[in-house]
């Protein structure tokens, strides 16, 4: 029974990267109409956010004590973080200690600038132009963010954990009388995750600016007629895309170190999550980001893979087929959306 | 001639002509030279040019003629491979049984995912192909390869080992693919003064191969089927009001496309006997896109650019390291060799992907066309300039 | 450049295609004969650098690059002569090999047994490469050992650690310094008996392609030796990046140690979930839960940063090794890039030296000379301490470290302690071992390509 708890518990967590991802994903291709195979670089920048906070945080000036040696046997160089000697050893050290989630106020200014940047840089040139050549585009620039961030932080992963406080497990299962530990930070991931996704539904749902955005989902020309400048809306919209990425990226860090190909390993996954969602619906990219992250918690299971050798290599493809055969726009797509 | 026009027929001798004559071409720097890093004409690479040439002009034949992706076209090469290596296991080093193998493998391999993925189009298609690639990759390189039942031999790659039945091979035989008695690996090496090129009889093995598939392929563009094709891609509707069932022409060309990547799959085995799981990743398939698309969708001859132009890349620039660039720039002043060289490190060896990666976007960005279009520019270009020379400039709009 | 495989109708059937092609003026020169693949007949002899440069393990390959191009400087005479200067082998002079001045080509494995062929093939065929050395992969390994076999060149395979290496594939032309599972099993063994006794129940989570297998089936079977009970074996496939699903079922099975037969980023990963569910702070059967990684690298600790703490591992070498080759090479290696080389670095940088030592003394660069030069050598001074290499599978027989995270490290490099030096005795084993191919495994014979 708690076995069963706690899988879905990891379902839910792993769900909630997909989620997030997938969001920005349908949410680019139902305003712009673009595929872009740069979403998962875009995450990769997230968390590598939350690392570059906490080097600039640790960054640090050089004394050398005479007393202890280095590796060949030079005096050994001491490293302290300018920001301890500063604030004081303990404040500073808190602060490099909370170093991943006030990497978020760093990640949402750049996150948009780098959105906007891409939008108005590239993207706007190929809204006209053919999937085929906006995936050549995308896939190039992915690859260009991803190259960039190897030659600064090198291919190894690196560690970024949460803050003390937060790290360790808590017993959820406390209340209900039975033993059901699982990682604190896994736990903020989910709520953060939550927050996020009602925080970009509410938006869409309950504002002006989202109510346009809406609409010219379902009808770009028209919105357009009514004198409305859709463009520069689907442009801010790009730009809260790639925030939700980044912030999914930031958010991240401390559960996996990243490293720079970890946008490429979400890449194909979100797509497909996407695609089982139903391509531009946004509930759809949420439902099929958790339903996949639980399947393949589920898949995992020993009973599972002993019942059905290598099910846990392929149960996301085999659900995506099985769904795309059975539902034929995915699980909650629109007619006519991708289909030319 | 051959059943073609004029303009193909030319496009075919070029193409002849060219590959040919590829180890003179692609080695035009004395061998000895600081230039010769550039020098593509060694039989690894040329092979590997012409193979997947033909990947892609049969990518192309499904992607650019109906305009159905497929993002799991690498699944078919791979199978193709696997096939091979097994013929060499089982039968001999003979490469004909091997590449018939592959290609029928592929062809009924593609038959079944092809006919499940065709009742989808747009990206629902391209990610039930995907779907089924990343099975094929999963499955072969772990569970197909466990100790009871080694079909793939996993992560090392399928390969032929001593204790293999090999029925028909020969007592002096060599262990390697041949061609009844030519070995696939066998070169001539002629020298012209400072310069060397190689002829190998497995690169022409994989050269008269591919004339062929590109022929092949003109006749499918030129052909009432490859019409249909295109009826598909521009209006799939009104094409089944006139009473067409679109689906068994798409699937006609999925699995034409789908034996052409068996073929490819069966002769880079034949090349090298050798079938690693990889070859079936997403990444590959998504290798076989870029290079249709770079060379230019729906041209005959863009696929076989493209794929020349990324494995080029793949092969030449991540083998220039800071000691060639510091002996190239060595002419310099010290500081300022230095620093040519720091600008330029970033973009060559181990920073070869941001090359290509920064190329891709410059393509797609001023050639929409892909490199085809680029081709066409220049020569329009030339030949304007030919023409104004002629004329004065005077007809030239005065800016 | 020369050759390999003719046979007379290739040469009548290129002969003809190029006769074909152009009329052959007198000014093409025949080809002269060479005795093996790549005959350096100039002042200089290339050597091919084979390591992965873009991928996941990218930062591995620079590191064994730069002690590659660190014993090339070393072979020529430059710098401060590193190794050479305590290598038992005293052939070395410093003038190059055998009077060529080392001259190298670099290529990117990619970590795919593909694009690993690809650039081996085009080091071999267009820079002839005379020998291949670098990677991070078994399967890389065996693929271009497979490769260096067919076309006549010696192959000398960087981080390897699965059996099959110099198991089932062992080739004659191709030679290993790394260490192996069954070596990292015959090692930790005795440790583990001593920190955790021996009534434990471990449960494996086990990369899942052939290396992991290897790992997984020589730990099970030391560890159980020893009297532990095996209680679970479950395999992860390798693209996982989140190994929580994998971690929360130990919770509840009733083991007290988990194994962790994963490499590089999946290591990682792995080591820092299990972390991340308070494994280490449990306590089972009346003992504190413990985790062991059977192989370690540097760069893994890197990047599992505080995770390793306390986690038992084993090495093939690591910079705090006190003896002489070692110091040598850590001060040399040190002062021209300002940090300690990582065991895979050490691991090409013997190599190297080691392949040039064998030319010289073969007096020749023929694959079969060398080969003959390197089977059952016997050396001391690289770092290692006294090493073999054995004759009948090529696979190099030395002490194996056994490591652990260090609870206090001062720096970013000795996040690793030395528990133990296990020596070479403890972990050798018969040729014919079942665990490497047994007796069906051969070396078959030596090819150097004519």
């Amino acid at each position: 029974m708690d076995a069963l708890i706690l899988q879905i518990l990891n379902g839910l967590d792993k769900g909630s990267a997909y989620a997030l991802i997938a969001l920005g994903l349908t949410l680019i291709f139902g305003t712009l109409g673009v595929v872009n195979f740069a979403h998962g670089a875009l995450f990769m920048i997230g968390a590598f956010c939350a690392v570059s906070l906490s080097k600039l945080l640790q960054f640090s000036y050089v004394t050398i004590d005479e007393t202890q040696k280095d590796f060949l046997g030079n005096p050994l160089k001491v490293e302290t973080p300018y920001i301890e000697s500063w604030f004081g050893p303990e404040l500073g050290a808190s602060i490099i200690d909370w170093s991943v989630p006030l990497s978020i106020l760093l990640a949402i200014p750049v996150m948009i600038l780098v959105g906007l940047i891409m939008e108005r840089g590239l993207i706007k040139h190929f809204y006209k132009r053919e999937h085929a050549d906006q995936i050549l585009v995308t896939f190039g620039l992915a690859i260009v963010l991803q190259e960039i961030v190897k030659y600064y932080f090198g291919a190894n992963p690196i560690q970024t954990p949460p803050p003390d406080a937060l790290m360790g497990v808590s017993n959820l299962g406390a209340w209900f009388g039975f033993d059901l530990p699982y990682p604190n930070w896994r736990i903020v991931y989910f709520c953060f995750s939550a927050l996020v996704i009602t925080g970009v539904f509410a938006f869409l749902q309950f504002t002006t600016f989202g109510m346009v955005v809406r609409a010219g989902m379902a009808d770009r020309e028209t919105v357009g007629l009514l004198g409305i400048d859709i463009d520069k809306r689907f442009t801010v919209m790009f730009a809260i895309a790639a925030c939700v990425a980044g912030l999914a990226g930031v958010m991240y860090a401390p559960i996996n170190p990243p490293n720079y190909h970890m946008g490429m390993d979400f890449l194909v996954l979100s797509f497909v999550v996407v695609v089982v969602g139903g391509m531009g619906s946004l509930p759809g990219a949420v439902l099929a980001g958790f339903l996949l992250g639980i399947l393949e918690s589920f898949a995992s299971t020993t009973w599972a893979t002993t019942t059905l050798p290598g099910i846990n290599q392929i149960i996301i493809y085999l659900v995506a087929i099985i769904v795309l055969l059975t539902r034929p726009r995915g699980l909650m797509g629109r007619k006519g959306v991708m289909e030319e | 001639m051959l059943g073609l026009n004029k303009n193909d027929l030319t496009l075919l001798a070029i193409v002849a002509v060219l590959t040919l004559f590829a180890p003179f071409i692609l080695n035009p720097f004395p061998a000895d030279s600081a230039m010769a890093q550039f020098n593509a004409g060694y039989p690894d690479l040329m092979q590997r040019f012409i193979i997947f040439g033909i990947f892609a002009i049969g990518f192309n034949i499904l992607f650019g003629l109906t305009g159905y992706l497929s993002f799991g076209h690498a699944a078919f090469l791979g199978v193709g491979s696997y096939a091979s290596v097994w013929m060499f296991k089982l039968l001999s080093y003979n490469v004909v049984p091997a590449i018939l193998l592959a290609v029928i493998v592929a062809g009924l391999f593609s038959v079944l995912i092809g006919y499940v993925s065709l009742r989808r189009s747009g990206i629902y298609f391209s990610i039930l192909t995907l779907a089924f690639a990343q099975m094929s990759f999963a499955l072969a390189y772990s569970v197909l390869s466990n100790p009871r039942f080694n079909l793939t031999n996993g992560e090392t790659g399928l390969q032929v080992y001593k204790n293999d039945p090999q029925i028909f091979h020969g007592e002096n035989m060599q262990d390697f693919p041949h061609f009844f008695g030519i070995y696939m690996n066998s070169t001539h090496t002629m020298n012209v003064g400072a310069w060397s090129f190689d002829f190998n009889a497995g690169y022409y093995l994989c050269a008269i191969v591919m004339i062929l598939a590109f022929y092949l392929s003109i006749r499918i563009f030129r052909s009432p089927f490859g019409m249909m094709l295109r009826a598909i891609k521009s209006n799939q509707t009104r094409m089944s009001y006139t009473g067409l069932n679109p689906r068994p022409h798409t699937l006609a060309a999925f699995v034409i496309s789908g034996m052409y990547a068996g073929l490819a799959g069966g002769l880079m085995a034949a090349m090298d006997p050798l079938a690693g799981a990889e070859r079936m990743q997403w990444t590959a398939s998504g290798e076989v896109v870029l290079m249709t698309i770079l060379g230019g969708t729906g041209t005959l001859i863009g696929p076989v650019l493209g794929a020349g132009f990324i494995k080029y890349f793949e092969n030449i620039f991540s083998k220039i390291n800071d000691t060639i660039l510091h002996q190239w720039f060595a002419f310099l002043p010290d500081g300022i060799e230095d620093f040519v060289v720091f600008i330029i490190h970033p973009f060559i060896g181990k920073g070869w992907h941001l090359t290509l990666g920064i190329l891709f976007m410059l393509v797609v960005v001023f050639l929409p066309g892909g490199l085809v279009e680029g081709g066409q520019r220049i020569g329009k270009w030339i030949k304007s300039r030919g023409k104004s020379d002629d004329s004065t400039a005077s007809t030239e709009p005065a800016e | 450049m020369s050759k390999t495989n003719y046979t007379r109708r290739g040469v009548l059937k290129t002969g003809a295609v190029a006769g074909a092609g152009v009329a052959l003026p007198t000014i093409f020169t025949a080809q002269s004969a060479a005795a093996y693949t790549n005959e350096p007949t100039g002042s200089t002899v290339t050597l091919g650098f084979n390591v992965p440069q873009t991928g996941p393990y990218a930062d591995e390959g620079s590191d064994e690059l730069l002690a590659q191009q660190l014993a090339v400087e070393h072979l020529n005479g430059m710098g401060d002569g590193g190794c050479l200067n305590t290598f038992s082998s005293k052939a070395l002079k410093g003038n190059g090999i055998l009077g060529k001045k080392v001259e190298f080509v670099t290529g990117d494995t990619q970590t795919k047994s593909d694009a690993a062929r690809a650039s081996a093939k085009s080091m071999i065929e267009k820079d002839g490469a005379v020998m291949i050395n670098g990677g991070s992969s078994s399967g890389v390994a065996v693929a271009v050992q497979g490769l260096c076999q067919e076309a006549g060149v010696i192959f000398m395979a960087g981080l390897t650690h699965a059996n099959d290496t110099t198991g089932k594939d062992r080739k004659a032309n191709g030679f290993r310094h790394f260490f192996n599972a069954y070596m990292s099993g015959a090692a930790l063994a005795p440790v583990l008996a001593k920190e955790m006794g021996n009534d434990r129940n471990a449960y494996h989570l086990t990369a899942d392609y052939n290396w992991g297998w290897t790992q997984e089936e020589s730990i099970v079977a030391s560890t159980e030796a020893l009297g532990w009970n095996t209680v679970n074996t479950v395999k992860t496939p390798l693209a996982s990046t989140d190994f929580s699903s994998y971690i929360a079922p130990i919770l509840n099975s009733g083991a007290d140690t988990l194994v962790l037969n994963h490499y590089g980023g999946n290591m990682i990963n792995s080591l820092t979930n299990a972390v991340q569910f308070g494994l280490l702070d449990k306590v089972v059967n009346g003992k504190d839960f413990k985790i062991v990684v059977p192989l370690y690298s540097e760069l893994m600790a890197a990047g599992a940063g505080e995770n390793i703490k306390g986690v038992l591992g084993s090495m093939n070498y690591n910079w705090q090794l006190q003896n002489e080759g070692s110091k040598q090479f850590v001060k040399s290696f040190g002062e021209k890039y300002g940090k300690p080389p990582s065991n895979s670095a050490q691991t090409c940088y013997a190599q190297v030296l080691l392949y040039a030592d064998a030319c010289e003394r073969a007096g020749t660069f023929d694959p079969c000379g060398v080969a003959a030069a390197l089977e059952n050598f016997e050396f001391d001074g690289l770092g290692n301490g006294k090493t073999l290499y054995r004759a009948d599978d090529h696979q190099c027989f030395k002490d194996v470290l056994v490591v652990r995270g260090a609870q206090n490290p001062t720096n970013a490099y000795d996040t690793l302690e030395i528990v133990e030096v296990t020596p070479a005795d403890q972990v050798t084993y018969a040729p014919n071992h079942p665990m490497f191919g047994g007796d069906e495994a051969t070396l078959g014979t030596c090819n150097s390509g004519t």
